[in-house]
C-alpha cells in the first residue's frame, strides 16, 4: 500500500492528508514527528536526503514536494479523481500552475515563518522577538492575502471558478498554520472567511477538524521540542531559519 | 502574437526565454526594465497586481509565474515540443514536477539571495553586508547546489536522465545569476559544470550566451538604481524580503 510520510503539524503534509483522504485514495499514515526531530533519524534520512515531510512511497517510488505528490495522485488515480480539482484545460490547468508557484514564496512562507516566530524564536534564539521582525513578518502575510483575494479569488467560490481545486485545499492549510500560536489570518477578511467555509464543506468538515487537530493543540510544542533529547542538535539548524 | 514580459537579468524571464526560443516558439519580447522600476508602473500593475516578471499574455489570457508559463507553452505546442521537455510518464512528471517545486525556496531562493546582497543591500541599504549574513547566504546557496547534484542530477545526465526537460532550464539559470556579481555557483563542482555544458549545448550555445549578456554586464547597475524614481519602493521590498 502506498505510504504517506507526515506530520499533520506541517502545512504540506494537511494539503496531501485531506486530498488522499478526501478523494478516498487509500495509504498507510507514516508518522514523522518533527518537534521531536524524527526527521534527522537515519531511518527518515534512507526516505528522504531532504529530510523533509511530506513523503510519498508508492511502491519503490518515493516522491518528496506536496504539490509533485498531489499532482502524482491526481494522475494515477484520474480515473476517479474529477477533472475540476486539476483541470486538463490549458487554460484552467495553468491557473492551477500559477496558484501552486506563487504560493511557495509568497503564502506559504510568510505565513510559516509567523507561526514559526511565534512558536520557536524564544526558545530558539534565547531572546524576544524583534520588534521589527514580527512587524515585516506580519506585513508580508497581509500582502499574501491580500494577493490571494485581489488576483487569485477575485470575488469567485474557489480559484479555479465554480469548483474547488487542489489550489484551494494547499492555500487554506498555509493560512491555518499561524493559528498553532494564537494568529488568525481571517480576521476582517469576510470573504476569505467565506471561501474557507466553502473548501472545509466541499472536503468535509470532519476531516477538516481531523486534520487540524494536532496544530491547534500545539501550545505545548515548544517545551516539547526543548525536553526533546535532540534540542540541543536541532537548535543551531532552527537558528539559521530566524538569521 | 504571444507577448512575453522580460526582463533578461531576471532568472525566470531567463528560463522562460530560453525554452521558447530553443522550441521555435513565436513570441513578442516585451522588455520591463526591472533596476528602473517599470514593475511597479500603474501599467504593469493592469497586466500583473503582483508587480513581477515573466508575465505571458497569449490573446486575452495573461499568466504569471515561469513554471506556470513553461507548462502552458508545453502543452499548447505539445504538437512540436517533444515528450522529454515535460513527460507524460507517471513518474516522470512526477520528478520534474518536484524538482520544479523544490527550487523555489531552495536552488532559486538561494541564488537569488546572494545576488541581491551583492548587487543591491550596499546601494539599497547604504551600508555593507554584514559578514556573517553573506555567510549564512553562501552557505545556504552551497548546501542547495549539493541537493541539486546529490539528489536531483545524482549519476545522471540530466535531471529527468538521458534527455533534457524544464527542470534543467530552471536550474541552470538560477545558479548563472551569482556570477553576474563575481560569485561561481560552478567553481569545484565539475558534475556541475558537465551538466551546464550539457544544457548549453541541447538549447544552443550562441542562445545561452545572448540569455545572459545582461546579467553580465551589470556594472552600470548601482547608479542607475539609486537613480530611479522607485527607489524607496526597492528599499521596502528588500528589508521585507530579508526580515
Amino acid at each position: 500500500m502506498m505510504e504517506l510520510y507526515l506530520d499533520l503539524m506541517s502545512p504540506p503534509c494537511r494539503s496531501v492528508f485531506l486530498f488522499a483522504r478526501a478523494l478516498r485514495i487509500p495509504f498507510e499514515f507514516k508518522v514523522v514527528d518533527l518537534a521531536t526531530g524524527q526527521q534527522y533519524s537515519k531511518e527518515f534520512g534512507d526516505i528522504s536526503i531532504v529530510r523533509k515531510v511530506p513523503v510519498m512511497k508508492d511502491g519503490s517510488f518515493i516522491l518528496t514536494e506536496s504539490t509533485a505528490i498531489l499532482e502524482y495522485l491526481v494522475q494515477k488515480y484520474s480515473g476517479s479523481v474529477a477533472d475540476h480539482w486539476f483541470p486538463a484545460d490549458l487554460q484552467q490547468r495553468a491557473r492551477v500552475n500559477e496558484y501552486l508557484s506563487w504560493q511557495h514564496m509568497n503564502l506559504r512562507a510568510h505565513c510559516s515563518k509567523v507561526f514559526l516566530l511565534r512558536a520557536l524564536y524564544q526558545i530558539v534564539m534565547d531572546s524576544e522577538i524583534p520588534k521589527e521582525t514580527m512587524d515585516f513578518a506580519v506585513e508580508n502575510v497581509k500582502q499574501s492575502l491580500n494577493l490571494l483575494e485581489e488576483k487569485f479569488l477575485q470575488g469567485k467560490p474557489f480559484i479555479l471558478g465554480d469548483k474547488i481545486s487542489v489550489a484551494d485545499v494547499v492555500a487554506i492549510v498555509e493560512i491555518m498554520q499561524p493559528f498553532g500560536t494564537g494568529f488568525d489570518g481571517f480576521e476582517g477578511r469576510p470573504k476569505l472567511i467565506v471561501w474557507r467555509d466553502r473548501v472545509k464543506k466541499e472536503l468535509g468538515e470532519k476531516l477538516f477538524e481531523e486534520a487540524h487537530e494536532a496544530l491547534m493543540k500545539s501550545s505545548n510544542m515548544p517545551q516539547k521540542l526543548k525536553n526533546s533529547g535532540n534540542f540541543a542538535q536541532l537548535k543551531p539548524i532552527l537558528q539559521k531559519f530566524f538569521r | 502574437m504571444m507577448e512575453l514580459y522580460l526582463d533578461l537579468i531576471s532568472s525566470p524571464c531567463r528560463a522562460v526565454f530560453l525554452f521558447a526560443k530553443a522550441l521555435g516558439i513565436p513570441f513578442e519580447f516585451k522588455y520591463v526594465d526591472l533596476i528602473a522600476g517599470q514593475q511597479y508602473s500603474s501599467e504593469f500593475g493592469k497586466l500583473n497586481i503582483v508587480a513581477k516578471i515573466p508575465v505571458m499574455k497569449d490573446g486575452g489570457f495573461t499568466l504569471s509565474e515561469s513554471a506556470a508559463i513553461l507548462k502552458y507553452l508545453v502543452q499548447k505546442y505539445s504538437g512540436s515540443v517533444a515528450d522529454h521537455w515535460f513527460p507524460a510518464g507517471l513518474q516522470q512528471r512526477a520528478r520534474a514536477n518536484e524538482y520544479l517545486s523544490w527550487q523555489h525556496a531552495n536552488l532559486r531562493a538561494h541564488c537569488q539571495k546572494v545576488f541581491l546582497l551583492r548587487v543591491r543591500f550596499p546601494v539599497i541599504m547604504g551600508f555593507e553586508v554584514p559578514e556573517e549574513t553573506m555567510d549564512a547566504a553562501l552557505e545556504n546557496m552551497k548546501q542547495s547546489l549539493n541537493l541539486l547534484e546529490e539528489k536531483f542530477l545524482q549519476n545522471k545526465q540530466l535531471i529527468l536522465g538521458d534527455k533534457i526537460s524544464v527542470a534543467d532550464v530552471v536550474a541552470v539559470v538560477e545558479i548563472m545569476q551569482p556570477p553576474g556579481t563575481g560569485v561561481d555557483g560552478f567553481e569545484g563542482r565539475p558534475k556541475l559544470i558537465a551538466w551546464r555544458g550539457r544544457v548549453k549545448e541541447e538549447l544552443g550555445e550562441e542562445l545561452f550566451d545572448d540569455a545572459h549578456k545582461a546579467l553580465m554586464q551589470l556594472s552600470g547597475l548601482p547608479q542607475k538604481l539609486k537613480s530611479s524614481s522607485e527607489f524607496e519602493k526597492f528599499k521596502l521590498r528588500f528589508q521585507r524580503f530579508f526580515n
